[in-house]
């Protein structure tokens, strides 16, 4: 049987996240571990140690923005960024529950919008994610200052071949 | 010059002074844009966050349209700039992916043109002598501080920006205008980027530490080349820091003198007009 371990490095199919030796760097440039319940060099451990159940529950894994600084300073080149894309992923194949609903339903509101149009139309996607979410008050009132701008266009123009645009989206289903 | 342009969906929409001055500029400096044919969405950080398939099929298609023309392609936006970037060299890395892609894609994709950004065309091609030799309205009274944010430099391998710790092109562009560009120490931070809804609290924080860094700077504005950070900087800011944000090419355009700043900084939510009037720059 595959270990949590082995199979997050076969997702990764880089270098393998054994060679962390836990010097902490990750952790000390992450914007974000501040707000995070295990930080990044953590959830190395925690996959190491098989604890598959706490990191694919844990909300490190949604808080993380992708900014790539943890990568970009690593001495040994383990890629965290790719590792939380990986963990983010089996969180989802695996319906574990999501401890970040909000974040993953505003990426799911994104990518329909995506799929639906070929481009993002802002409108209609905060709309969705403001449905799926159920918070539809916040941020109201910039909103319609934006609209009043110009910066939310409703009727902006959409890819012509979106049949192309649906194909990739069905067949890159995991 | 002649290259590609890619927009990206932010700048038909929330980034519209961005399209709209970086299309000004590129006039200006003679640098020709063909847009890239029928474009679509590079999936963001919501593909690669999800499906790591879907985030190299998605930009892959507008890097197999953009080559049908034959030149390099300028890509503005720094969060489509990384993706392209990162579906390249997943696809030269991988070669399984790459045929995988093609299939669904049903084109091949040959790996002949380069992805750019403005920063690195205006430094690198046109160069700072001939940029300041366009120079009609020096901005004086503009004290900036460059943010390169996080999307445009790492990871460094992939995007080759220079420099990627310490970036200097900005700055050098901004001193050529003939404004005082301030050095900080957050020049390649992160602003919370796509948690802007999911996790506002966390972009909050963020860009309020990014404006009290930039106050103490002695900075009087800041200046981005990302729609992502520009709205992040520009709406999520607590009132009493607030400093205003430009995208890099609206102070290009408006030390060239080109038609459009005024227009655009009406899009703006923290109002330059204060800071533009009393430095007499329109």
């Amino acid at each position: 049987m595959t270990t949590f371990l082995e199979e997050v490095n076969r997702r990764i199919d880089g270098v393998p996240i054994q060679r962390c030796y836990h010097c902490r760097k990750c952790t000390a440039g992450c914007p974000i571990a501040f707000a995070m319940e295990y930080n990044p060099n953590k959830i190395i451990r925690m996959i190491q140690n098989g604890k598959k159940a706490d990191v694919l529950n844990s909300s490190t894994i949604w808080l993380c923005a992708s900014c790539e600084t943890c990568v970009t300073r690593c001495p040994n080149d383990v890629d965290i960024a790719r590792m939380m894309d990986v963990l983010r992923e089996m969180a989802i194949e695996e319906r574990v529950d999501i401890r970040e609903k909000n974040i993953l339903k505003f990426h799911e509101a994104f990518l329909s919008s995506v799929k639906m149009g070929g481009r993002i139309n802002e409108p209609f996607m905060i709309a969705n994610y403001k449905l799926k979410s159920g918070d539809y008050f916040s941020d109201v009132g910039m909103g319609l200052s934006m609209l009043m701008k110009g910066k939310l266009s409703l009727f902006s123009p959409r890819t012509k071949d979106i049949k192309a645009v649906k194909k990739i989206f069905n067949e890159t289903k995991a | 010059m002649k290259v590609s342009y890619y927009p990206g969906c932010s700048l038909h929409a929330t980034g519209r002074e961005y399209d709209e001055s970086v299309k000004a500029v590129s006039s200006a400096l003679q640098i020709e844009l063909k847009e890239v044919d029928d474009w679509s969405c590079c999936g963001a950080s919501s593909a690669h966050m999800t499906n790591y398939k879907l985030s190299v099929a998605l930009p892959a298609r507008n890097l197999i349209a953009a080559e049908k023309d034959g030149m390099d392609v300028m890509v503005p936006c720094a969060a489509c700039f990384n993706r392209f970037k990162m579906a390249q060299h997943h696809l030269r890395e991988n070669s399984a992916l790459k045929s995988e892609v093609e299939g669904i894609i049903g084109k091949e994709y040959r790996d002949s043109i380069a992805v750019r950004n403005p920063i690195d065309i205006i430094y690198n091609d046109i160069g700072i002598d001939a940029l300041a030799g366009k120079v009609t309205r020096k901005l004086t009274g503009l004290k900036p501080v460059s943010y390169y944010g996080c999307l445009l430099l790492r990871p460094p391998e992939v995007c080759e920006f220079e420099n990627y710790e310490n970036p200097y092109m900005l700055d050098a562009i901004m001193n050529t205008l003939g404004a005082e560009s301030k050095n900080w120490s957050c020049k390649t931070d992160c602003c919370g980027g796509s948690l802007t809804l999911g996790k506002t609290e966390i972009v909050v924080h963020l860009v309020n530490k990014l404006m009290r860094m930039a106050n103490e700077a002695d900075a009087n504005c800041l200046v981005t080349a990302c729609p992502v950070c520009f709205a992040n900087l520009d709406m999520r800011a607590g009132k009493d820091l607030s400093l205003p944000v430009f995208y890099f090419t609206e102070l290009v355009a408006l030390a060239l003198g080109l038609q459009g700043p005024e227009k655009w900084f009406k899009m703006h939510n923290v109002d330059p007009m204060p800071l533009i009037k009393s430095s007499g720059l329109l």
